[in-house]
């Protein structure tokens, strides 16, 4: 098995691992970074097979969707976080109530 | 139909994408000017579309290859009859909800569930970017595009929903979030899968090429997975009706009308087009049992619901159920265009009449402080136009003639008989009865007489006759049907006659 | 979850799904089809040397465009959550971080400004560089510099905005001078990658600090308790 495949196999455990933490965990810092998780597990993914081999260059077109990728992620994050602290403050909690409705 | 290029310089599309882009920064930095820019937007758009849908009748669907490069180096724009009809269902809704706002947010008439310290003024930089991602997510025509374009769409969606502030928006906000960036990152594995497999990112070549590969497999079933989610088709619908009810009332109107529907688009476009040879028949029998679900957990929750808004969220819920059916509705023999364009003609109508609602619905909110339903009784006397508005648009919810909601109705109902599939004609036949009752439930309250009659603070009279507005046009879909069926068929990658039998 | 036979369902599945993937991939044709071809074919007349920047920034630079708006609307989306107050004293006094500070913030600057030039010929560019930029101005936050009375409104949101005005004016610019949207004039293209690297490299420098902050920055009121953001993530 070549190298990229070993990494591009990581890399889809990582996003099943970070799926499992986003339904398993409540605490909401812990499903944020969960899907930061299965977010790099597709970047991974996107690398590793981009990569030729030591004599042909690695294809341009994913890492520029990985740098895409990664500064969608990182807005996306950042709002979380900023939604996350103010349901913290304002029910006390850091878990989502399971009724949703009022 | 091989797609024509169009002239550069009066290039509709990116028109279209860019004015609301551009008045959205100027809404930003001039915050007093909101409003008008979206009025300025809204009046811009109509110009726009309307030279972008003379040519597509007219030459057919087209094309606009951003920087020169063209597929598959660039990314490209495109146009035909679904995007037309999915632009001018957001333009009616989106000038409507503009009007509405302007009433809603104006320094007159503080709105009532706004927190001191959210700012009132950022809904406009952020319903314009909303809505630039909708028309940028309409137009696009590569599969990676389209991924920035969703979340563009979904962070717009979350902080619109959590600008109502208070503890219940803001945790709906949460939990939409979490939900829309899993959407999203299910379709990148898919995206990444997909030009691994052949190569390129534009709709049209993955097409062309689209074979049994497993990638291919994985692909469709996690974008289908991500793009379901969004759409929240049962199981996966728990985020919606916090979301739409706790948001402020032009929110909830543009996200059960529009943001839900941009979500299955990307879906019809993925099945129908791209992935024509790796679907298999019981893929979308799944989405099939699975819509009908929706119909009946929606229905039966929107009887329960204590809050108008919630009965109108779980609306949405129900009759988005209805949009899965179109899948397995489409496998039938010669059925294809019949349930095509009873998909979108659903779409259409159910948008209209959905908007209608939820603005009568934010009126009711914004006039009397509350919308729980029980102690709603008598509220005609003081809002007859409002509740005249929401009547016509139950009247397309439901699926009465001569309603929009008529037409969509049939147009399934026909695809189900004459395909030979009479089980999904039962269930749209009780997905109806079921409307009718929630309808009527909050109808029975609405319209009784009473002595007392609740007092209802003044408001503005745009907010009244613009729920009025959207629900006469979802009327006014279910009487001039000739011309939306001509444009649906533009490029409908199914075909087949309309209906097999005829209109009585 | 709250039972364990959840989990485990859970767990099932999702080894099923690392499954469905792994087969996906291993499936996948070691050297398929790929743009690589036609990257490196029109490298020339990209106006850069580096592939990559030439795909961000000019084959799909549409991408990079909405890309930015992103990143915006996340600084707009937690500006519209309410406003954060920035003490005017942020911490008990931290000497060795300002001192250090005196030090790496030109460091930073210049590193910042190497990346963002380096992008045109090797890996680098705007985020690159946007990022080191964002990650001094969060230190300084975390200083005694008075950051409440240099953050004012209207600068602060030209600051943030000024990535993607730039970038849809250049893209509806060359629209209007006749060719495609974000078609680079012949020649020109070097140039103008460089502008819209420049300015967003600064924008979302800019972006990032506000996101930090996780609200909209506005002076402090001494009556109102302040909470430092140590004591937000202690509770959180």
């Amino acid at each position: 098995m070549s190298v990229s495949t070993l990494y591009s196999l990581v890399g889809s455990s990582l996003f099943c691992l970070g799926l499992y933490g986003l339904i398993a965990y409540g605490h909401l810092l812990r499903k944020i970074l969960a899907i930061n998780v299965m977010g790099t597990g597709v970047f991974l993914i996107l690398v590793a097979l981009a990569y030729g081999s030591r004599e042909i260059s690695p294809d341009p077109v994913p890492h520029a969707m990985v740098l895409t990728g990664l500064v969608v992620s990182v807005s996306a994050t950042a709002l979380a976080l900023a939604l996350a602290c103010r349901v913290q403050e304002n029910t006390g909690s850091t878990k989502l109530t399971e009724d949703g409705s009022d | 139909m091989v797609p024509t290029d169009m002239v550069p310089v009066i290039a509709w599309p990116v028109w279209i994408i860019f004015l609301p882009l551009v008045m959205a920064i100027f809404a930003f930095l001039f915050r007093r000017r909101g409003a008008q820019l979206g009025i300025v937007t809204a009046l811009g758009l109509v110009p726009a579309l309307s030279g972008l849908t003379w040519q597509v009748l007219g030459n057919g669907p087209q094309q606009y290859a951003v920087g020169g490069w063209g597929v598959p180096l660039g990314i490209d724009l495109y146009a035909d009859g679904l995007s037309i009809i999915m632009l001018t269902m957001t333009a009616l809704v989106g000038i409507g909800t503009t009007i509405y706002a302007r009433g809603y947010y104006s320094p007159t008439g503080e709105a009532k569930g706004t927190h001191h310290h959210q700012d009132p003024s950022l809904f406009w930089p952020l319903w314009l970017l909303l809505w630039a991602a909708l028309n940028g997510l309409f137009l696009s025509a590569d599969v990676f595009n389209l991924y920035v374009a969703l979340e563009l769409l979904g962070l717009s969606s979350v902080a619109l929903v959590a600008l109502a502030g208070g503890p219940s928006a803001v945790a709906a906000a949460m939990r939409y979030l979490l939900v829309s960036l899993l959407g999203s990152l299910s379709y990148l594995l898919g995206v990444a899968l997909l030009y691994f497999a052949y190569g390129n990112l534009s709709l049209g070549l993955l097409a062309q090429s689209m074979t049994s590969f497993p990638a291919s497999f994985a692909a469709i079933a996690l974008m289908t997975a991500g793009l379901t989610m969004k759409t929240a088709l049962f199981p996966l619908h728990f985020w919606l009706p916090p979301a739409h009810a706790n948001a402020p009332a032009p929110v909830s109107t543009v996200l059960s009308a529009l943001v839900v529907k941009a979500s299955f688009y990307l879906l019809l476009r993925l099945w129908f087009q791209v992935f024509m040879n790796a679907v298999t028949p019981s893929a979308a029998l799944l989405l099939g049992i699975l819509g009908a679900a929706a119909i009946f957990w929606g229905s039966v929750q929107a009887l329960l619901a204590q809050r108008l808004k919630l009965l109108v969220a779980y609306s949405t819920v129900a009759q988005l159920g209805y949009l899965f059916l179109v899948f397995p509705l489409a496998q039938g023999k010669g059925t294809g265009f019949s349930a095509w364009s009873g998909g979108l003609y659903f779409i259409l109508s159910h948008a209209c009449a959905k908007a209608a609602a939820f603005l009568a619905a934010g009126t009711v909110l914004y006039g009397f402080g509350h919308d729980r339903i029980d102690e709603l009784a008598g509220i005609t006397q003081r809002l007859p136009v409002t509740m005249f508005a929401f009547a016509i648009a139950g009247v397309s919810l439901i699926g009465l003639p001569p309603s929009g909601g008529f037409i969509a109705k049939w147009l399934l109902l026909n695809a189900a008989l004459a395909g030979g599939q009479w089980w999904w004609a039962i269930v749209i036949i009780l997905g109806g009865l079921l409307a009718a009752a929630y309808v009527f439930r909050f109808f029975s309250r609405a319209f009784s007489y009473v002595e007392e009659v609740p007092v209802c603070r003044d408001l503005p009279w745009s907010m009244e006759l613009t729920a009025l507005a959207l629900a006469l046009a979802a009327m006014a879909l279910g009487m001039i049907f000739t011309q939306p069926l001509a444009v649906m068929e533009i490029a409908a990658p199914l075909s087949g006659p309309v209906l097999t039998g005829g209109l009585p | 979850m709250r039972t364990f036979s959840g989990k485990l369902i859970i767990i099932v599945l999702l080894v099923a799904l690392v499954g469905l993937l792994s087969w996906a991939i291993l499936s996948l044709p070691f050297h398929g089809a790929s743009l690589r071809a036609q990257v490196f074919g029109n490298l020339g007349n990209s106006g850069v040397s580096n592939p990559v920047t030439a795909v961000l920034l000019n084959f799909r630079g549409y991408d990079t465009l909405l890309e930015i708006v992103v990143l915006f609307l996340a600084a707009l989306g937690a500006w519209s959550l309410g406003i954060v107050r920035l003490p005017d004293t942020m911490h008990p006094a931290r000497p060795f971080l300002l001192a250090l500070l005196r030090i790496l913030l030109p460091a930073m600057v210049l590193a910042a400004g190497y990346l963002l030039w380096a992008g045109a010929h090797a890996p680098g560019g705007a985020f690159q560089a946007g990022a080191v930029l964002g990650s001094a101005g969060i230190l300084l936050l975390l200083t005694e510099v008075q950051l409440a009375s240099i953050i004012t409104n209207w600068p602060l949101r030209i600051a943030l905005t000024a990535g993607v005005v730039v970038f849809t004016g250049v893209a509806l610019g060359t629209m209007i001078l006749g060719g495609h949207l974000l078609e680079y004039p012949r020649g020109w293209a070097g140039t103008l990658i460089l502008l819209i690297e420049s300015v967003a490299a600064f924008s979302t420098g800019i972006t990032l600090v506000v996101l930090f902050i996780g609200g909209r920055p506005s002076k402090s009121d001494p009556s109102v308790a302040l909470k430092t953001p140590e004591e937000r993530k202690e509770q959180l």
